[in-house]
């Protein structure tokens, strides 16, 4: 469950301040999937930093549960990270150097497991998004659908109760989005978690439950899907 | 997933890891020949110095002579009238006298007590330094039967044969003059000074119990030049001594401090010098304490010259001089640029890395990576690069001081020998013979730079220096990267 009660954030940009979000109160059940729409500039990605807990609000506040993001110190917040929040990119930001399987692992480096049992999930969730071949691949020897799912694996693997995604098929063809997002769809569904989308496609907004818009750092609520 | 990061990173970079590997290991590989040069430049310093003032000297002392003083003629032989033998119209002449050279002065053998009766002074030994001239000639006896004048020659050389006839009244004359260093030292402690560093090449040293008898040991390149050997006799200040045995200096090519060495109660009755010494060597009871024992000697003996066996080093000189100035300036200024340029490159590289990797920490940062996981996985990356250019410079550096050590340069160093310590500021030739004591010895010694595993050890330490100044600096800009920056779009 998250909320958020009048959450302002401002960047002091060069010449003049902007306000990214401006008041925002907000609730989002635990289990909603949710699609966050609107113009670009508008405060979608700062939205969702907050709710990542990448970021502190300027003012306002943020819980996720019984966590209070905007007052957490900065290592609690990774803790926070570490355990409950799953993150989905644009651009995969799978690292480089590492194969699939170790991409995969780094998400549960903070949470000092094992090596072995580290190893077991990460070639679970790796299977899990039918990649289970591709553990020893670089991410460059890999397609962009491809890359896409091992980054969701590497979100999944920790079992966490929020999967946050920017964008996550901006970078890809129709086809591919549709897969990706059926792939969502199903984790959301089997695993019970907290879905945020934040997209510019309708497509893949119409898939959510519940659909905002953002516009100069305002929320407002869309037609509720069910 | 350290070390499997770790991997992957300086595996798969590895354009970055070689350049900072390899900067690391040219820094590294320098130091360590510029050390172990430098290493065996000194040694072969102490090589000369050894040959000079023996093995274990840390302090010498002595005393620089007083401005001659008008009236005193030393250094002059006087041949009044039935001196000499004369036969068939020629006097033969032979008159042999044995002295301390006119630019030391003798000091009293008591100051050895006050030496040796100083705390921090392990052992002391007195020797006294002094020169053996010989005239031996003919003259005609018909000028008057007698031949007086003083046997002063210009020049210094040890053996010269002057004009024979001419305005002088000397004509038909034929003399020589021939001269040598002899070494008074305590046959029963030389195990300090001139005679700890020599080594015996035929038969015996001195011993306890020479004291008071005429025996002596004679360098063997002074024995071979002058045609004596073990057994035989020589003639100094006109009593005979038995050649008890000939010593070689250590190093190569090197004469020994002195030509002839005798027990120092026999050379000091035998020149007139009883109860005297030129000389005293002194060995510190600890390395470290030498300059302040040197300090401590100085105000008990104030009219000594004290010198440390740095005072003497810079005594050394020749091309192994130049070598150890040039491998303590050139060679040290060269390594720290190069080592400086080494830890920028290290430094500037693993910034551009970390910028370079703004997005791959941010995303990290994102998933749950704490600070100190991130910054730990910097360093470790620069320490590894460190290391890795640690042992390629090692290598290098092992190659390195092996070509020098194969080509072995010989480098050739002299240092006033103590048998006329101070001899530089003295009046030198012109009157007398004793100039020839001045003569320094010259030495030749082959190079061998040495590694030790200090140097090794300072390589090490250096490479994980490094590494650890890049990553720090490197770890740093990465903590301060925000999470968020992992929304960011690509570039
Ligand atoms: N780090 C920052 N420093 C200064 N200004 C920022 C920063 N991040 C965002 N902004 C500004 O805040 C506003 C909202 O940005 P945000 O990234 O949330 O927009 P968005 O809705 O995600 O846009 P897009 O659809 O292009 O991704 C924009 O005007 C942006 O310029
Ligand atoms: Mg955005």
């Amino acid at each position: 469950m998250y909320e958020l009660n009048a959450v302002t954030k401002t960047y002091n940009a060069t010449k003049r301040k902007v306000t990214a979000l401006n008041a925002v109160s907000l609730s989002i059940p635990d289990g909603q999937m949710v699609a966050i729409q609107g113009p670009t500039g508008g405060g979608k990605s700062t939205l969702l930093q907050m709710l990542g807990a990448l970021d502190r609000p300027t003012s306002g506040e943020v819980t996720l549960g019984d966590s209070s993001i905007s007052s957490l110190a900065d290592n609690r917040l990774a803790e926070l990270r570490a355990r409950k929040i799953g993150f989905v990119f644009q651009s995969f930001n799978l690292i480089p150097t590492l194969t699939a399987q170790e991409n995969v692992e780094t998400a549960l480096a903070p949470l000092g497991l094992k090596a072995d049992e580290r190893r077991r999930r990460a070639q679970d969730a790796l299977a899990s998004v039918g990649l289970a071949d591709r553990g020893t691949h670089l991410p460059a020897e890999l397609s962009g659908g491809q890359q896409q799912r091992v980054a969701i694996a590497r979100a999944l693997v920790k079992d966490p109760e929020v999967l946050l995604a920017d964008e996550p098929t901006g970078a890809l063809d129709e086809a591919t989005r549709d897969e990706i997002m059926d792939l969502l769809e199903t984790f959301w569904r089997d695993k019970g978690l907290t879905l945020i989308i934040v997209t510019h496609d309708s497509a893949v907004a119409r898939r959510a439950e519940r659909r905002l818009y953002i516009k100069a750092g305002a929320v407002s609520e869309g037609a509720l899907v069910s | 997933m350290f070390g499997t990061y770790l991997r992957r990173e300086l595996f798969n970079r590895r354009k970055q890891t070689i350049i900072i590997s390899i900067g690391m290991a040219l820094a590294i590989a320098l130091v360590i020949v510029v050390n172990s040069v430098s290493a065996g430049v000194q040694s072969a310093q102490a090589a000369v110095l050894q040959s000079v003032y023996g093995v274990g000297t840390d302090i010498s002392i002595s005393e620089a002579a007083a401005a001659p003083t008008a009236g005193a003629t030393p250094g002059q032989f006087a041949f009044g009238s039935g001196s000499g033998a004369a036969s068939g119209g020629t006097t033969t002449l032979n008159q042999s006298r044995l002295e301390t050279s006119r630019t030391v002065t003798a000091f009293d053998a008591t100051q050895l007590d006050t030496v040796t009766a100083t705390s921090g002074v392990s052992a002391a030994t007195g020797t006294l330094a002094l020169t053996n001239s010989t005239f031996s000639g003919q003259l005609p006896t018909q000028s008057g039967g007698t031949a007086g004048g003083t046997g002063g020659a210009p020049g210094s050389d040890t053996s010269q044969t002057p004009p024979t006839g001419g305005a002088d009244g000397a004509g038909g004359s034929s003399f020589d003059v021939n001269s040598f260093t002899v070494l008074g030292l305590d046959p029963a402690s030389v195990s300090v000074g001139p005679l700890s560093a020599v080594t015996l090449s035929d038969g015996r040293s001195l011993t306890a119990t020479d004291a008071g008898t005429n025996v002596a040991v004679l360098d063997s390149s002074y024995a071979t030049s002058a045609s004596l050997a073990t057994g035989g006799t020589i003639d100094i200040g006109g009593t005979t001594f038995t050649i008890v045995g000939l010593v070689a200096s250590s190093g190569a090519d090197s004469t020994t401090a002195s030509n002839v060495y005798i027990p120092l109660d026999v050379a000091q009755t035998l020149s007139g010098n009883a109860g005297k010494l030129t000389n005293i060597f002194v060995t510190a009871a600890s390395a470290s304490d030498v300059d302040s024992l040197a300090a401590t000697l100085k105000t008990a003996l104030p009219t000594a010259t004290v010198s440390t066996e740095a005072d003497l080093a810079s005594s050394v000189s020749g091309s192994l001089s130049t070598a150890s100035s040039l491998v303590s300036n050139l060679g040290t200024w060269l390594s720290l640029i190069v080592l400086a340029a080494a830890f920028l490159i290290a430094v500037l590289f693993t910034i551009s890395g970390v910028t370079r990797r703004t997005r791959e920490f941010g995303t990290l940062k994102a998933i749950g990576w704490s600070n100190r996981r991130i910054v730990g996985q910097v360093a470790g990356e620069s320490v590894i690069q460190g290391l890795i250019g640690g042992v390629i410079g090692i290598v290098v550096g092992l190659v390195g001081v092996l070509i020098v050590n194969l080509v072995a340069p010989t480098l050739s160093g002299s240092a006033t020998s103590a048998a006329a310590t101070g001899a530089g500021a003295g009046p030198g030739g012109g009157r007398g013979f004793g100039a020839a004591a001045s003569a320094a010895v010259e030495t030749t010694v082959t190079l061998q730079a040495p590694v030790t595993l200090a140097v090794i050890g300072l390589a090490v330490l250096l490479a994980v220096l490094g590494g650890l100044i890049a990553g720090s600096i490197g770890g740093w800009r990465a903590s301060r990267l925000r999470p968020a920056e992992a929304l960011r779009s690509v570039a």
